[in-house]
């Protein structure tokens, strides 16, 4: 009987989590634009805050913000910094004109909401450039990171979250609408995929932050 | 005419009835902003139920612009009846009092006194409707602050930026002195065919609860003539808070989603008065005012 293993891919891991561990904090201030079938949002401006070992919150820069629930909370250093994982070897693929290895990461931890990550990652600048994150709670979502002068800290310049949608529908009773929605907007509703890109203007590394912010 | 139409505001304003529209306005309102600023979180989340599984949505939701809108929602189906009790009394009431054979003896036209008539009581629907802006705009913006507004539709949600809002308001509140106008020429015209109050308004909010009722079911056989009722086209204000998106799902601020909808329902309205008033002028002008 032959027996195929994947081979470990704990050693790339570890050197993207070493590229990363120069960043102990960020700050950084974004636009966001979420862009969901059934929501109709101008473009926000959001604030980043980021400490070791998994601190991370997105708060709104005045206004209404909508977010999808769980999926912009996880970010990948939260995933990396855990060091309870075992990476899996799944090939390599091209995106964007890009080769870039497949790594999957699955949580030894029973109890863990995440239940797999797929991270596609560019082995040669340690950047992971998409990752594909499937949880308990808040189903499968995607991230596609771009790089740009904060490559360097493994930090992207442009993050976007795709992530299914459920089915939205108010009872008229309570809207007071009457009229019936047109074609167009019908036809607009049909999209199921949700996104939020969320683009940094700049990033504030190392200047320490205290945890009372992520309270 | 000036001066009759004056004295017909005079009339208007010097009876005690007039105050109970803005009494009833400000307690209804207060009333709303109450339940609100104590259990808003519970409303909203009601309301919010569907979206709160898969959205978290952050930010001031409960703001004087929302609370307007909630208001507004509630209020602009039973402004109508304060409307009908003053417009469906300006010529019965003048019958039932017997002072409309006296007042035709002035040197004035019949058209002249039914313009000036009706002038007055578009200047109580329209002072009306400042008065719910002012409580229900301006206090609620004092009372719960702004924020960008968050609109629940049927079937989707706008987030309209905080800077994008007050015109929008000032666009609905003028739409709705439109459409409020048209029931206070509806109740002027049933006015002229009676002799006590009582009639003209019963039969004022009758035809506008057969109408909304036909407008809001939406069944084949009434479809044909739903465009033609003026109680379809009296919600229509709330096309001033939907935006128009670009080919990347962004809303454009500063935009309306349908104009041309807000254009044909004021088109629709602003012909409903002028029938209205003009067939009370026609039908004053053969009147027999003697009996």
């Amino acid at each position: 009987m032959q027996m195929i293993t994947a081979q470990d891919m704990t050693a790339l891991i570890n050197k993207v989590k070493a590229k990363m561990d120069q960043v102990n904090d960020y700050t950084a201030e974004g636009k966001m634009k979420t862009d969901v079938a059934f929501i109709k949002a101008p473009i926000g401006r959001v604030k980043v805050f980021y400490k070791k070992p998994n601190l991370f919150k997105l708060q709104r820069d005045g206004g209404i913000s909508i977010l999808p629930k769980g999926g912009v909370t996880v970010n990948m250093r939260s995933i990396i910094t855990t060091n309870d994982f075992m990476a899996l070897d799944a090939g390599e693929q091209v995106l964007n004109a890009q080769k870039l290895r497949v790594v999957k990461l699955l949580p030894n931890a029973d109890n863990s909401d995440v239940i797999l990550t797929t991270m596609y990652i560019d082995e040669a600048n340690l950047l992971v450039k998409k990752a594909v994150t499937t949880t308990r709670e808040n189903g499968t979502y995607e991230m596609e990171m771009q790089y740009g002068k904060f490559a360097g800290y493994g930090l992207p310049d442009k993050v976007v979250f795709s992530f299914n949608t459920k089915d939205y529908k108010l009872p008229k009773g309570i809207t007071l609408e009457f009229d019936d929605v047109d074609q167009e907007t019908k036809n607009r509703m049909k999209g199921k995929k949700g996104r939020v890109e969320i683009t940094y203007a700049n990033y504030e590394i190392n200047k320490g932050i205290h945890t009372s912010v992520f309270k | 005419m000036w001066t009759l139409f004056q004295i017909e505001l005079y009339k208007i304003f010097r009876r005690p009835r007039t105050y109970i529209a803005f009494a009833a306005i400000t307690a209804l309102i207060g009333v709303v902003q109450l339940g609100l600023k104590v259990d808003g979180k519970e409303y909203a989340e009601f309301v919010m139920a569907d979206f709160n599984s898969s959205f978290a949505v952050d930010g001031n939701i409960l703001n004087g612009y929302f609370i307007c809108y909630v208001v507004l929602q509630l209020l602009l189906v039973h402004v109508p009846l304060l409307i009908a009790l003053i417009a469906a009394d300006m010529i019965s009431g003048e019958a039932n009092m017997g002072t409309l054979r006296v007042l035709m003896t002035k040197p004035i036209s019949r058209w002249e006194f039914i313009l000036a008539k009706f002038s007055a009581s578009a200047v109580y629907t329209i002072l009306l409707l400042i008065w719910v802006a002012i409580q229900a705009l301006l206090l609620s913006m004092l009372i719960f602050g702004t924020d960008d507004m968050f609109i629940m539709k049927s079937s989707y949600a706008v987030v309209i930026k905080a800077d994008d809002v007050f015109w929008r308001y000032a666009g609905a509140f003028c739409f709705a002195a439109l459409a409020m106008t048209t029931v206070a020429a509806l109740g002027f015209l049933l006015s002229l065919f009676a002799d006590n109050s009582i009639g003209p308004i019963v039969a004022t909010m009758s035809v506008i609860i057969v109408s909304t009722i036909l407008s809001t079911m939406s069944i084949p056989l009434f479809n044909a003539i739903k465009p033609y009722l003026f109680t379809s086209h009296m919600i229509t204000w709330k096309e001033f808070f939907d935006l128009k998106v670009n080919d990347m799902n962004e809303a454009i601020p500063g935009t309306i989603q349908n104009p041309q909808k807000l254009w044909n329902s004021a088109m629709v309205l602003m012909a409903h008065i002028i029938v209205f008033v003009g067939a009370a002028g026609i039908i004053f002008k053969r009147k027999d005012v003697l009996s």
